[in-house]
């Protein structure tokens, strides 16, 4: 591999606070320099033609290794949820999922906390990460024990992996799959209240503040949920949280009509949750935004909505529904990116998701206006179980580099 | 080309979406089965003969399926009854295989009950003939609205302005959900009896009036209707045991003393004697609308499978 001069580019360090128009060195895996003074004459030149030029997404929470739909989403690396078949709970599974995507897409496996998941037995932990891990993860639940969780965290903290975990309290939601409201109440659906999010938050910040682990809540819908984060933010804890784009645009509306593709983990919440959502990416208190990437066929979605599997294919429409809080003046450019790419690679332990010298060649090309529609058939993903399926999107990923190597 | 015909629907999958006319049309066509079922000797109309009912139960019902096939029989058609427990469901097949299985048949009109919500317009998108929703889950259960609506009408005179009182479970009742809709919709003042933990969230956006003390509820009410309590929800998840239930939400002859004289009491049946309601109540000559119900349960399945079996049989005005 040689030297690679990108030139005509508009430059987005998810660490400055606006684009800045210039070049980029890659040499080899790596980015040599930002704007070099005197760019190597035997470099390969490629014309960016006015492109943003960014880190290439690092989407902290994926349920598979997809990666046709990675690669049009611009995702260079995720971070694989443990809830695979058979689950990642032992050494030489997370070595294999850890290769799952190489050389041009890189995979980080999250722990299973507990054995099978099954929220009772401590996991071989410091063995998964020898073998790889960058994060422990309860799955698609909660650890319903108090105790079994502050022993996770605890154990996490002395490895220093932060603990991956869902928001939502297991009494509260057993059997549930809206979230309380007129439209659950409408359909008779099986529903839980939204608070069930923030009794599982405040418990998890406690022990966080009593373990010392760094606690980081996949996805966070619901206005009190943020509040408690905000606190324990401003108290110092090492607590953050993400979201998705599903939260940040769709309220239960969605499911009305029992359309399964909008059957979500946590359930879609009302509309002033919704509002709570975008504030709370406005305002820093949410540090990630994730697809949650969990292509579904058929088999797990043309069911009734109580028997249907919940999630989304997301990876497709991340960057494109997340640069609307950018058109809607909520971020900017570079503010998203640390969202979708710096910070996910700050908690995972990464050397990624930046744009200065010595850090990896991952970049992606994107052209932000350009308007396409998405359309649940004609997805690039394993499935196409989007709840944004119709909707006009604007901006795209239109190159990407991984490792210095275009793909 | 717009429907023009007084009921421009394909299925009947819930009141949810009727309008008040297109429900009281339903009710008026009722009236006509009423009499012919009423008729001593020969009850039959051939209007359905050569057409193909299929009433696929995947939850187990006794009466409503009983109701079903009964109204089919009397209008002719060939009635086939598929449980659930002899199908292939129960090795694996999706519902959607069902549904296309079914209509591969050639059915004609499809009765569904399914134990989960949305599942009957899940099978109704699949299919080519009208469907009708024999109760899905907790979503609805529109006949059961229908029939009641018609036996307040058929006793009272007029389902407006009449005050209902609903009592029991009204969280996991379809049969609550598709009253609320359809006694709303033709104007009664619908109360809903509920302690809090049988009651759903936001109910008033019903235009209901939810209250938890039955005594206070039952005041001036022209009608009682009753709710059955399942067993499964006695054991202290929802309430602590069917006596401290029966305690607060029996209807007794001393609480039915507080509707108004005349008040009328509705059960949807199967009843739990002794636990939401006591026999003296139930089997009251005068007050009890119970049997009435079930007979129109029959006119009003039959004047459904006509009405919306009327385009497939080429009938002028419903194309």
């Amino acid at each position: 591999m040689g030297l690679i001069l990108i030139h005509n580019a508009r430059l987005c360090d998810p660490h400055g606070d606006r684009l800045n128009e210039g070049s980029l060195l890659v040499d080899g895996a790596t980015i040599a320099a930002i704007d070099p003074a005197a760019p190597p004459p035997d470099a390969e030149r490629i014309d960016a033609a006015g492109q943003i030029v960014a880190p290439g997404i690092i989407d902290l929470g994926v349920f598979k290794t997809d990666k046709p739909a990675f690669h049009f989403g611009g995702i260079t690396r995720a971070a694989l949820m443990p809830d695979t078949s058979p689950v990642l709970d032992e050494p030489g599974l997370v070595q294999h999922a850890g290769r799952g995507g190489k050389p041009d897409f890189w995979v980080h496996p999250l722990a299973a906390a507990t054995r099978d998941l099954a929220g009772k037995d401590l996991a071989e932990i410091a063995m998964m990460k020898a073998a790889g891990a960058r994060g422990v993860a309860t799955g698609r639940h909660a650890i319903a024990d108090a105790g079994v969780m502050l022993r996770v965290m605890r154990y996490a903290a002395m490895l220093d992996l932060v603990v991956v975990t869902h928001a939502e309290d297991r009494g509260l939601t057993a059997g549930a799959i809206a979230t309380e409201g007129e439209t659950s109440a409408r359909l008779g659906l099986p529903a839980a209240p939204a608070c069930a999010e923030a009794i599982a938050v405040a418990r998890d910040i406690a022990l966080a503040r009593a373990s010392g682990a760094r606690v980081h809540f996949r996805l966070v819908s619901t206005a009190e949920g943020f509040a408690l984060i905000r606190a324990a933010k401003a108290e110092g804890l090492p607590v953050t949280c993400g979201t998705s784009p599903a939260y940040l645009f769709l309220n239960d509306a969605a499911v009305s009509d029992f359309r399964t593709f909008a059957r979500l983990s946590p359930p879609l919440r009302s509309e002033s949750d919704r509002q709570a959502t975008i504030a709370a990416v406005a305002d820093g208190t949410v540090d990630v935004i994730t697809s949650s990437h969990d292509p579904r066929g058929p088999e797990d979605k043309r069911l009734p909505f109580e028997d249907a599997a919940p999630g989304m294919a997301g990876a497709e429409t991340l960057l494109a529904l997340s640069l609307n809080l950018v058109r809607e003046g909520k971020l900017t450019l570079p503010a998203l990116m640390r969202l979708l790419a710096a910070n996910p690679a700050r908690l995972l332990g990464l050397d990624a998701g930046q744009l200065r010298g010595g850090a990896p060649a991952d970049l992606i090309f994107i052209d932000p206006d350009v308007p396409w529609r998405v359309d649940s058939r004609k997805m690039a993903a394993a499935a196409g179980n989007t709840p944004f399926d119709g909707l006009p999107v604007q901006g795209r990923v239109r190159r990407v580099m991984k490792g210095g190597v275009f793909y | 080309m717009t429907d023009s015909s007084p009921f421009p629907h394909r299925h009947l999958l819930g009141i949810s979406g009727l309008q008040p006319h297109e429900i009281r049309y339903l009710l008026d066509e009722a009236e006509h089965w009423v009499t012919l079922n009423r008729a001593a000797g020969r009850k039959h109309d051939d209007r359905l003969a050569g057409l193909t009912q299929i009433n696929a139960f995947f939850e187990n019902s006794t009466r409503t399926l009983l109701s079903f096939e009964i109204a089919g029989k009397r209008l002719g058609a060939d009635v086939i009854n598929m449980h659930a427990a002899q199908s292939s469901v129960k090795k694996g097949e999706t519902l959607i295989d069902t549904a296309v299985t079914l209509n591969a048949m050639r059915a004609d009109v499809i009765v569904i009950r399914h134990q989960a919500s949305g599942a009957v317009q899940l099978i109704a998108d699949k299919v080519d003939c009208p469907v009708l929703n024999a109760g899905d889950g907790r979503h609805e259960h529109p006949t059961q609205a229908l029939l009641d609506a018609l036996t307040i009408r058929t006793r009272k005179g007029s389902v407006h302005g009449q005050i209902v009182t609903i009592c029991g479970d009204i969280l996991h009742s379809r049969v609550a959900r598709s009253n609320m809709l359809c006694l709303t919709a033709l104007g009664a003042q619908v109360r809903v009896v509920a302690p809090p933990t049988l009651m759903p969230p936001d109910v008033e956006r019903y235009k209901v009036t939810p209250y938890n003390d039955f005594n206070a509820a039952l005041r001036d009410a022209d009608v009682v209707m009753m709710l059955r309590l399942q067993n499964e929800r006695m054991d202290g998840a929802f309430i602590p045991s069917a006596r401290e239930f029966h305690a607060l939400y029996g209807l007794t002859p001393e609480r039915l003393a507080l509707a108004k004289p005349d008040a009328l009491v509705m059960h949807p049946g199967p009843m739990n004697r002794g636990v939401e309601i006591v026999s003296a109540v139930a089997d009251h000559p005068e007050r009890s609308a119970i049997t009435q119900q079930v007979e129109m349960g029959v006119a009003m399945r039959m004047a459904c499978m006509d009405v919306l079996t009327r385009k497939a049989r080429g009938i002028a005005g419903w194309a």
